[in-house]
């Protein structure tokens, strides 16, 4: 009798439109082309990233607020927020600190460098549920990053909105993020409010925390603007926590608040458990979530 | 499920016949300890003979052979500035185990939740689980086993076949068709209801040995109670930081990811290691912040994954209660200690 067993096979295929639950989809590379780096500061860049095969590009579809995978071969993986507006399928772009090895690796690189893309991962901004409402998008040093993206969408559906404030705090004038984009943000009607903590001599605008500002745009609206009002918090775990009790302590619900957590990330997947806050995988029900369920995590802040 | 009696003799016969064409995998003596108590893995055997089913507890896990410690996820060709992606899944042929315990068998189902799933199942764990045939083993409890607590002294699911010993012959559970197509050719008889009543008697006995206990109930939400309990400072100031007890644990799967370039710089790989959350830059990120800087933290959390989260997400813990986390410790951290001094009671 030949008591053989039978061997099933799962070899490794390449599909083309993975879903969550496919195999394969594990470690689903696509590559990708950096087309251009932009110096911002001095150690943040703004890196523009297109997936080369044309028609992945096309299906590669995602939603403010989502991350991916970048890696570069033989230096690493890491997660980053995507930046750009999600109706762009050329292009993804991505700001990216300098910060260790892989994006040191990547300060240096020349446009052409071919890198991979896993994801996109994780929640999103729920940005047709505020439709209608007036948002407040607070953003601390380099929390402008992931903010980006709803800004973005805020843009291309001014309509959607009414009052739309971007509040954005920086230590320094030489840190500012996105210099280039404010007078776009001024014309489609968003109030810019920027505030540094160190100011330079030829700075002119507001300094202290990013607070105070706060502070004074909220105290002036009143009840049937702080009913109608979301939020959107990026930055350091002690920054939104400051922003968020303010905002809430003004009346707006905590569910109407939302923040992006950053944990270390091994695999975006809900496997290496690196990214843990008490026991929620912040890469799949985060980064992004509101501020109701980032209390009730415990050791979230 | 199919139930079988078989005279001992028969086991050889059931090795032989998996053996001749398959890859065995089984209990083996490798040593003995400072005390001259054998010492227990799971190794490639080709012999009856070595096998041992009356091991006690093995150190080395099983779980090398379908959670290797090491694993290339993937390899690079680089060639220029262009590169191309090979995925691996590290599985060729099915694999024999011979004589998983209880224990051991309920770890691969927890793991199973997490590594297959419908939620980015796991291609490396899910090909090489499905080329398992699992002969269950019953055994025999050490003072450290806690397993009845958690609920996993037995198992209903997820082998092929489950051996009992009682006495002078083998009560078998039949649960997989594959088994059964082997069971067909050993000689083996229906239990008459005198073979049942010697394995209930067999399993009662085993009850009997139990020393070691956990107390679940209610034990999330004392978890979440307890939070700021100052037993964690405690607890984490004995704790070393070695992460020996991830490394022991057969449910423990926490990881970490490198890539590196071969020399000659022609291929680059992408490694995946079993790492452990009580080691300390387990959640530092960039910028050096540490979300879990404390011994105490990093303990506090593997007992919350575990116990609380777990549970939590799939109704069970995450803890076999096999007792070798306790044995392995240094300091001497054991389960049933630390979750006794949670609930406020006197060791
Ligand atoms: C959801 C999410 C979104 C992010 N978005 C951005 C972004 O838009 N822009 C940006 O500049 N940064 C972002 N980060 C942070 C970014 O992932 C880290 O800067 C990057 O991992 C550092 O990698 P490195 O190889 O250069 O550093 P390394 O040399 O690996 O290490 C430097 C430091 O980073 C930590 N680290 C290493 N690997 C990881 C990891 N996988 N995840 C987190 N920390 C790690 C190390 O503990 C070390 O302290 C994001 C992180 C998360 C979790
Ligand atoms: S509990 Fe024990 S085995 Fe685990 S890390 Fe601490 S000292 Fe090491
Ligand atoms: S935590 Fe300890 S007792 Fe529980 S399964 Fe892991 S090693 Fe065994
Ligand atoms: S990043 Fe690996 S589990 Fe979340």
């Amino acid at each position: 009798m030949d008591h053989r067993l039978a061997f099933h096979n799962v070899t490794p295929h390449h599909h083309k439109y993975h879903r969550k639950a496919d195999l394969d989809s594990f470690e689903f590379t696509y590559k990708a082309e950096i087309t251009s780096v932009y110096r911002l500061t001095e150690h943040e860049n703004l890196y523009r990233i297109r997936i080369m095969d044309s028609e992945d590009r096309r299906h590669f579809s995602f939603r403010p607020g989502q991350f991916i995978m970048l890696e570069i071969p033989g230096v690493g993986e890491a997660p980053f927020s995507i930046s750009s507006s999600p109706s762009n399928h050329e292009d993804i772009e991505l700001c990216i600190r300098t910060a260790g090895n892989l994006t040191g690796v990547l300060s240096r690189a020349q446009r052409g460098m071919r890198v991979g893309i896993r994801g996109p991962f994780g929640t999103s901004f729920p940005m047709e549920h505020m439709h209608g409402g007036n948002i407040l998008l607070i953003a601390g040093g380099l929390g402008l990053a992931p903010l980006r993206s709803p800004i973005a969408h805020v843009q291309e559906h001014r309509s959607q909105f009414d009052h739309v404030d971007i509040i954005y705090g920086a230590r320094e004038p030489a840190q500012l993020l996105f210099k280039f984009q404010y007078e776009m943000w001024k014309k489609d009607d968003i109030n810019l409010h920027v505030i540094v903590e160190k100011p330079d001599p030829a700075w002119t605008g507001d300094v202290g925390l990013i607070t105070k500002v706060l502070e004074s745009i909220i105290k002036g609206r009143d009840s049937t603007f702080i009913d109608n009002t979301y939020a959107i918090v990026c930055g350091p775990p002690v920054m939104f926590k400051f922003v968020c009790a303010m905002l809430a302590e003004r009346g707006i619900p905590m569910q109407k608040m939302f923040v992006s957590l950053e944990r270390r990330m091994h695999c975006g997947m809900g496997k290496c458990c690196r990214c843990n806050v008490g026991s929620t995988y912040t890469c799949l029900s985060g980064p992004v979530f509101d501020y109701w369920s980032v209390l009730n995590l415990k050791e979230a802040i | 499920m199919l139930f079988r009696i078989a005279e001992k003799t028969e086991l050889k016969a059931l090795f032989d016949m998996l053996a001749e064409k398959n890859t065995v995998v089984g209990p083996v003596q490798t040593d003995t300890d400072r005390k001259g108590k054998p010492l227990f893995a799971f190794e490639q055997i080709t012999d009856q003979g070595k096998l041992r089913l009356d091991y006690t507890t093995t150190r080395l896990l099983a779980k090398r052979y379908f959670l290797p410690f090491r694993e290339d996820l993937a390899t690079f060709t680089v060639n220029g500035g262009d590169w191309t992606k090979d995925i691996d899944y590290h599985i060729d042929r099915p694999y024999v185990f011979f004589g998983l315990h209880a224990c051991d068998i309920n770890a691969l189902n927890k793991l199973d939740k997490v590594l297959m799933g419908n939620v980015y199942p796991m291609p490396y764990y899910v090909a090489k689980r499905m080329n398992m045939f699992i002969i269950g083993i019953d055994c025999r409890p050490q003072p450290f086993c806690f397993c009845r607590s958690m609920g996993a002294d037995t198992v209903l699911h997820g082998f092929d076949l489950f051996l009992t010993d009682i006495g002078d012959k083998y009560f078998i559970e039949v649960l997989s068709a594959g088994a059964y197509g082997i069971i067909k050719d050993l000689r083996t008889e229906t239990p008459k209801e005198s073979d049942h009543l010697q394995y209930m008697r067999t399993v009662a006995e085993k009850n009997k040995l139990f020393t070691a206990r956990v107390d679940t109930t209610d034990l999330t939400k004392i978890l979440d109670m307890e939070f700021q309990s100052p037993v964690w400072k405690q607890w984490g100031d004995k704790c070393l930081g070695c992460g020996t007890c991830a490394n022991v644990c057969p449910t423990c799967y926490c990881y970490g990811v490198e890539e590196t370039v071969d020399v000659g710089l022609q291929k680059a790989r992408k490694t995946k290691s079993l790492y452990s959350c009580n080691i300390v830059d387990f959640a530092e990120v960039a910028g050096g912040h540490n979300f879990r800087p404390e011994r105490s933290s990093r303990l506090k959390y593997r007992y919350y994954h575990k116990h609380r989260g777990f549970v939590e997400a799939y109704e069970e813990s995450l803890c076999v209660g096999c007792g070798r986390c306790g044995e392995a410790c240094l300091a001497g951290i054991t389960v049933p200690e630390v979750i006794a001094s949670v609930r406020g009671e006197e060791q």
